[in-house]
């Protein structure tokens, strides 16, 4: 998995890529929750270089979106490729995270006024 | 080795309402408008060609009782949830009051849905009849008793006609039951619960229900991938969603069917049954949820495939 981010004014921008499983998800969980720190207002995750996320990266996902929601920043998933959104359908994540078809619209939402590109 | 399902539904029995079977007929009469269906033949034909489990059947009501039947003399279940009337309705029907049998049942753990069944279980009334509840649960004999005690129930423990006996089990620990080799695990769930491996005629059945699994602990998901190694038939609690499972349920000891597809694709277990379905879920949305769990299967699929099915009252699966 690959990991990077962005400060985007009072929103910080992460991009991930590659599988997020078992072997790595207390890796990723960590790294968003450094971001997290970053992030002002709002964490953005840009995951359309995921192919693939497993029930343990899904875990990674909650724990910091319910630490962002305590620490009263918001949390957004933006550009999940098919696959991938099936698998957040099937599990109901879909329903629980705020999901964006791209990083513009996930930056317009939560973090009005930043630049995404 | 034959597995038989006569109570799938987790937490409280849930009946079919008069709604829901009004439903099934409207669908089923609105899809079958102008196809001929004069003949009962032509309807049930009808019936499997073009209409849904939901459409046609019911998962059904009662909770945990499963039947591990191995072709021997004695019978062996997992669990007493109300499905045990069922299944001992069924029993008398087949043998009569008149022939003693042996009852052999292992119990995961003694919250209600999974021992109500007891005080309506007749075989244990019935002088003659042997009745060997096991479990790993340390409270057990406890539950059971004050189970059939008033105010809870007008016919106390120590009128029960059957031979009764409560055996311990060690988790761990392999015994020889009704035939088959038993090793009991253990569980997270409120209060303890305990899965159980069956092994007969090289063949094994897992049946894990009320339990818990974190994802985001390796060595919880491999020491449970184990339990279920190389199953052919693992009876999984899919009672939530993955993420239902991980917030507003977490720790409310129940698993979901992402988690049970995962954990036997570690196990390379062989068939996943979804069980224990959460009562508000109708025949429908369970539907969807086997539908969605088949194509998570598809979709994550490492080796050889896993077959998915999802567990209905009345279900028999061959192994």
């Amino acid at each position: 998995m690959n990991f990077s981010e962005k400060i985007l004014g009072d929103a910080v921008l992460v991009s991930a890529a590659g599988r997020i499983d078992l072997s790595n998800a207390d890796a990723f969980k960590d790294a968003l929750a450094a971001s997290l720190a970053k992030a002002k207002k709002a964490l953005i995750l840009d995951l359309s270089g995921v192919d693939y996320i497993s029930s343990a990266g899904l875990r990674s996902l909650m724990i910091v979106f319910k630490a962002g929601k305590t620490e009263g920043k918001a949390f957004g998933i933006a550009a999940l490729q098919p696959l991938l959104m099936e698998i957040f359908t099937i599990s109901r994540f879909n329903l629980v995270f705020p999901l964006f078809d791209t990083v513009q619209l996930a930056v317009e939402k939560l973090a009005p006024g930043s630049n995404a590109s | 080795m034959k597995i038989v399902f006569w109570g799938t539904r987790g937490s409280l029995p849930t009946p079919l309402s008069g709604r829901a079977v009004r439903h099934k007929i409207v669908s089923a009469l609105v899809k079958g408008a102008g196809q001929g269906l004069d003949t009962a033949a032509k309807a049930e034909a009808f019936c499997d060609r073009a209409l849904s489990f939901a459409e046609t059947n019911t998962y059904g009501g009662n909770s945990s009782c499963v039947q591990i039947d191995t072709g021997g003399s004695e019978y062996l279940l997992c669990d007493l949830g109300s499905g045990a009337r069922e299944f001992a309705v069924a029993t008398l029907a087949k043998h009569g009051p008149a022939r003693p049998q042996t009852y052999h049942v292992l119990v995961s753990h003694v919250h209600w849905d999974h021992i109500m069944g007891f005080p309506f279980f007749v075989p244990a009334y019935i002088k003659g009849n042997r009745v060997r509840l096991y479990s790993c649960h340390a409270k057990l004999e406890q539950a059971i008793r004050a189970q059939n005690r008033e105010p809870c129930f007008p016919v106390e423990f120590e009128a029960l006609g059957a031979d009764i006996e409560f055996v311990a089990l060690e988790p761990g620990k392999r015994y020889d039951i009704a035939g088959t080799r038993v090793t009991g695990f253990a569980q997270l769930h409120g209060n303890d619960s305990y899965g159980y491996r069956v092994e007969s005629g090289g063949k094994t059945v897992v049946y894990t229900t009320d339990s818990e699994h974190k994802p985001e602990d390796q060595a919880e998901m491999e020491r449970a991938a184990a339990c279920f190694a190389n199953a052919d038939l693992v009876i999984f609690d899919a009672m939530y969603s993955l993420a239902e499972a991980t917030s507003i349920k977490e720790d409310w000891g129940h698993s979901s069917n992402v988690l049970g597809v995962e954990l036997c694709q570690m196990a390379g277990a062989k068939q996943l049954c979804l069980f224990h379905h959460e009562p508000v879920n109708d025949d429908e949305h369970i539907d969807g949820i086997l539908a969605e769990t088949i194509r998570f299967e598809e979709i994550t699929r490492v080796g050889a495939p896993l077959k998915i099915c999802a567990a209905y009252d009345g279900l028999v699966i061959e192994l």
